[in-house]
């Protein structure tokens, strides 16, 4: 397995019979396991001897020590470092699909087209991703302001706070906006690799914030999003170089 | 703790699941009470994000197969529909209770304080099938390895061992915490090998991970991030001594950079001494705080940057303790130029993101070959190992139809690489009927003289649901003589068995498949890895457990050809470091390689007919009798081998002409 997870997208529909009845197919597997009614052996018919034994080994040269044998699985707590790291990439990702939205009417080159096409289908895939895990996990989709002030220590006007790392402000939305052919592609691949270089800040900061990335679907997306943006800005700057510049046209 | 539940209780339990199953039809139809209200209509519910779309075939391509009767399968977890065609499903061994969240119920106060834990105080706006399932990929099964009668899974919250001396029997014997994700394994002697990528990964195996930063004082502004360097933590590969199979003991962690998101271990044939570990690491680069050296920088900034590398670790077998990492290789290099990031090839199709090649995802050694295949990232590349701590490549393939090169696996004779293309990294649907089949396929490279050279794409044939992610991933070689074939996990896709004899047309000749888990949901599951080892085939099911199965003859497959596979046996399975597969030179193994010269009408049926009732005589007669027969047949076989159509077909007989010449017992 890599590290994609943002493919896993809920296919669930809202509607609450058909919540309770995932409910209750759920009681049903409860109660299934706890019958021995499922297809699975139970250990109970061996001599305690030959019975599994749970462990859990030391530092190197440490012991290894002898857990109870009805030792259930626990996992280290998500952290407010993960929450906010998924509330703001939503933010970061939504202003790469609004970008993306543009091509259609303000270029036809095949390229900048055909990378759209794809960053605009990714970031929303990841945006259901994020959503599906903070709402999982009974988490606001939107930080609050008193969060992202408290994130910007405070230093930054309104408007810079509501700008994650890499995103466009709002005079730079506005000329992306208003240029259209060569112009467009110059500034919506510089504009681009500015934005997916934020996000491999937000992916830093996460991982240098002590106590986070710990959870495996949240480790598992922030290192596709590193992986798959860093390859795609590689990809821009290629294609930056085949754009004639201002100055040369 | 006594598991037996009493009859009373079983009864009690089955009446309770009527009476839970009965009860939804009927709440189905009436009005839902005020507690149900709230649940459903909970806000966080309505922000669910609306199911995927499968996109359109992209045109001139072929999806998978919609009419196969894996595509509609009964979902559930341990009562899902299953089909299977020459293959028998033995048993699930269910996933060991400490490998489990606290309990399988959503109400039970237990899951509740978990939930509490991980950050969700008010579970009652969470959807309670949610509740059960989200915690799921911290607890998943991944990798196997075999050694004698011993199976070892590899989990993201440490391994577990079995004991399948019977296979139909098989039973739990050890369940080691030790998490880090993914806990790939390997296993050499009285060591195990495990890789840990995951910041929550400690040296001492501990559960807790590491806090986060405290609050800050009332009044103050949340301080500036602060790096989170500790000594504790690991990532990189753990070695433990296994000589206590009940009580693993670590004997060795070697940090990297990245951390091991996979291994493999090379058992160099010139030197006894030592083991090496091929690192493969595909995770953020960790501080230098953390460890001295390690840097996240391009190559154009850093010349020592931890990207654009594997790393070898040097085992010493009789002192493992000592295990270290000997060398970096820039597998990406330019020899020339000596640019690090040589084979940026940008692999990508469709939607997906482009891949490139600033890691290696998994690489499969061959000692006896001095080669070794790497699926990384961007590239499919050939590796010189003979000298084990330097490897150098030497070919690097791209595909248009690939989006992320994954694993690789040799033919038995070398002439053939299998790599695979994990697209959509394995937790997405990727076998609907939209789906092509040249994308997150199998792709079959014949190799000679060091050149890969493409031949064909496999992919599984069976469309699948929007809720089974689906996708190629590990297998394994079945050692059936004379033919190329090799069994497969796809995930939630289930088990395929394909024949790649010729690798422009491989084709499946059995198949097992469960339905999805979930109808409306994409529940991370499906086998991970199904491998062959000394006659059965085991599979690592990421959510349900253990799979076990065996081979059943069909059209496709003989029971000679089967048993002839059962007499390879091996002492040890980890099958990214290949070994050479040989046969004893029973009569089995000819009567394998004689149904094979009979399918492919090799030789005229009377030819055949001798030689059948030949090796009847002496297997009769326990080799006591009409061994002279069975010569002279052999001398016949030579000649014929030398006018036979196909070089395969040659091949066979000069293998089954030298059976005959020597048979053993």
């Amino acid at each position: 397995m890599t590290k994609y997870l943002r493919q896993a997208r809920p296919l669930y529909v809202g509607g609450s019979r058909k919540i309770r009845i995932l409910v209750s197919i759920a009681a049903c597997f409860g109660v299934l396991a706890l019958s021995g009614l499922s297809p699975v052996r139970s250990y109970a018919q061996q001599p305690a001897s030959e019975r599994p034994v749970v462990v859990q080994p030391g530092a190197p040269g440490k012991p290894t020590k002898a857990l109870p044998r009805t030792t259930k699985g626990k996992l280290p707590p998500v952290s407010k470092a993960d929450v906010q790291f998924m509330q703001g990439m939503i933010v970061h990702h939504q202003q790469a699909v609004e970008m993306t939205a543009l091509i259609e009417s303000h270029t036809e080159n095949k390229d900048v087209r055909s990378l759209g096409a794809r960053i605009s289908h990714s970031q929303s895939d990841e945006i259901a991703f994020m959503k599906r895990w903070l709402v999982l996990r009974g988490q606001p989709i939107e930080m609050t302001m008193a969060e992202m002030h408290n994130m910007h220590q405070g230093k930054m006007s309104h408007e810079a706070m509501m700008l994650m790392p890499g995103m466009l402000t709002a005079e730079q939305m506005k000329a992306l906006k208003q240029a259209k052919g060569a112009e467009f592609d110059r500034l919506f691949l510089t504009g681009m690799i500015q934005h997916h270089g934020g996000a491999l800040d937000m992916v830093k900061d996460l991982h240098d914030t002590a106590g986070s990335g710990q959870e495996a679907e949240l480790f598992n997306f922030a290192t596709d999003v590193d992986s798959g943006q860093r390859a795609e800005i590689r990809v821009m700057q290629n294609m930056l170089e085949k754009i004639p510049s201002k100055e040369k046209r | 703790m006594n598991q037996l539940p009493t009859t009373a209780f079983r009864l009690l339990a089955v009446s309770l699941l009527l009476w839970l199953c009965f009860a939804d039809k009927v709440q189905a139809q009436t009005p839902p009470t005020q507690e149900q209200t709230k649940a459903t209509d909970a806000k966080p519910a309505q922000d669910m994000p609306p199911p995927e779309k499968a996109p359109p075939l992209p045109a001139g391509m072929t999806g998978s197969d919609a009419s196969d009767p894996r595509f509609n399968l009964k979902p559930g977890l341990y009562d899902a529909g299953e089909i299977a065609k020459g293959l028998r499903h033995i048993q699930l061994l269910k996933k060991p209770g400490a490998f489990q969240l606290g309990s399988d119920d959503a109400d039970n106060p237990k899951v509740k304080q978990t939930l509490g834990v991980l950050g969700m105080s008010d579970t009652s706006m969470i959807p309670k099938p949610f509740q059960l399932v989200m915690a799921q990929l911290a607890f998943a099964n991944s990798d196997l390895a075999f050694q004698g009668k011993h199976l070892f899974m590899g989990n993201f919250y440490g391994v577990n061992i079995y004991d399948i001396s019977d296979p139909a029997k098989a039973k739990l014997i050890t369940s080691m915490v030790c998490p880090g994700g993914q806990g790939d394994v390997s296993v050499y002697k009285n060591l195990m090998f495990m890789s840990v990528e995951m910041p929550n990964g400690r040296t001492d195996c501990g559960i807790q991970g590491f806090p986060p930063t405290p609050p800050p004082a009332a009044g103050k502004a949340q301080g500036p991030s602060l790096p989170a360097p500790n000594k504790d933590r690991f990532r990189g590969v753990r070695i433990f001594d296994i000589t206590d199979i009940k009580s693993p003991k670590q004997v060795a962690a070697v940090q990297t950079c990245r951390g091991s998101h996979t291994h493999t271990l090379v058992v160099d044939p010139k030197d006894k001494n030592n083991v090496y570990i091929y690192v493969s690491g595909t995770s953020f680069v960790r501080q230098s705080e953390e460890l001295p050296g390690c840097s996240a920088e391009g190559p154009d900034k850093d010349p020592n940057t931890s990207l654009f590398r594997i790393e070898v670790i040097k085992v010493p077998v009789a002192a493992p303790q000592n295990a270290k990492v000997v060398s970096s290789p820039r597998l990406f290099m330019d020899a020339r130029t000596g640019v690090l990031n040589a084979l940026s090839s940008g692999a990508t199709h469709g939607t997906g993101k482009p891949s490139f090649s600033d890691q290696c995802h998994d690489i499969t050694v061959y000692p006896e070959l001095g080669l070794a295949a790497g699926a990384c990232s961007g590239n499919g590349i050939l590796l010189d190992i003979k000298d084990p701590a330097n490897p150098k490549r030497i070919d690097a393939v791209n595909d248009p139809n690939y989006a992320y090169w994954h694993s690789a696996s040799f033919s038995n004779d070398g002439s053939k690489v299998v790599f695979t293309d994990e697209w959509g990294g394995g937790m997405g649907a990727r076998c609907r009927p939209n789906d092509p089949n040249v994308w997150g396929a199998n792709a079959l490279f014949d190799l000679k003289d060091n050149k890969l050279k493409f031949a064909g794409y496999y992919k599984m044939p069976a469309a699948q649901g929007d809720t089974e992610n689906c996708v190629a991933h590990n297998g394994s070689l079945i050692p059936v003589p004379g033919r190329d074939i090799k069994v497969q996990a796809w995930y939630q896709g289930g088990i395929s068995v394909m024949d790649f004899t010729d690798a422009a047309h491989p084709k499946e000749i059995a198949y097992f498949d469960r339905g999805p888990v979930d109808p409306k949901m994409l529940i991370l599951a499906g086998d991970w890895s199904a491998y062959w080892y000394n006659g059965h085939i085991y599979a690592s099911e990421i959510a349900r457990g253990l799979d076990i199965l065996e081979l059943t003859p069909s059209e496709f497959l003989t029971q000679n050809e089967i048993d002839a596979a059962k007499a390879a046996q091996v002492a040890e399975l980890n099958v990214q470091s290949q070994r050479k597969l040989v046969w004893p030179a029973k009569l089995v193994v000819g009567k394998a390689y004689l149904d094979q010269l009979e399918r492919s009408q090799a030789l005229p049926a009377d030819q055949i007919a001798d030689v059948r009732n030949a090796i009847q005589t002496a297997e009769s007669s326990k080799l006591t009798k009409g061994l002279a027969k069975l010569q002279s047949l052999s001398r016949s076989l030579k000649e014929s081998a030398k006018t036979a159509k196909s070089p395969a077909d040659s091949n066979r007989m000069q293998a089954l002409a030298d059976i005959l010449q020597r048979p053993v017992k």
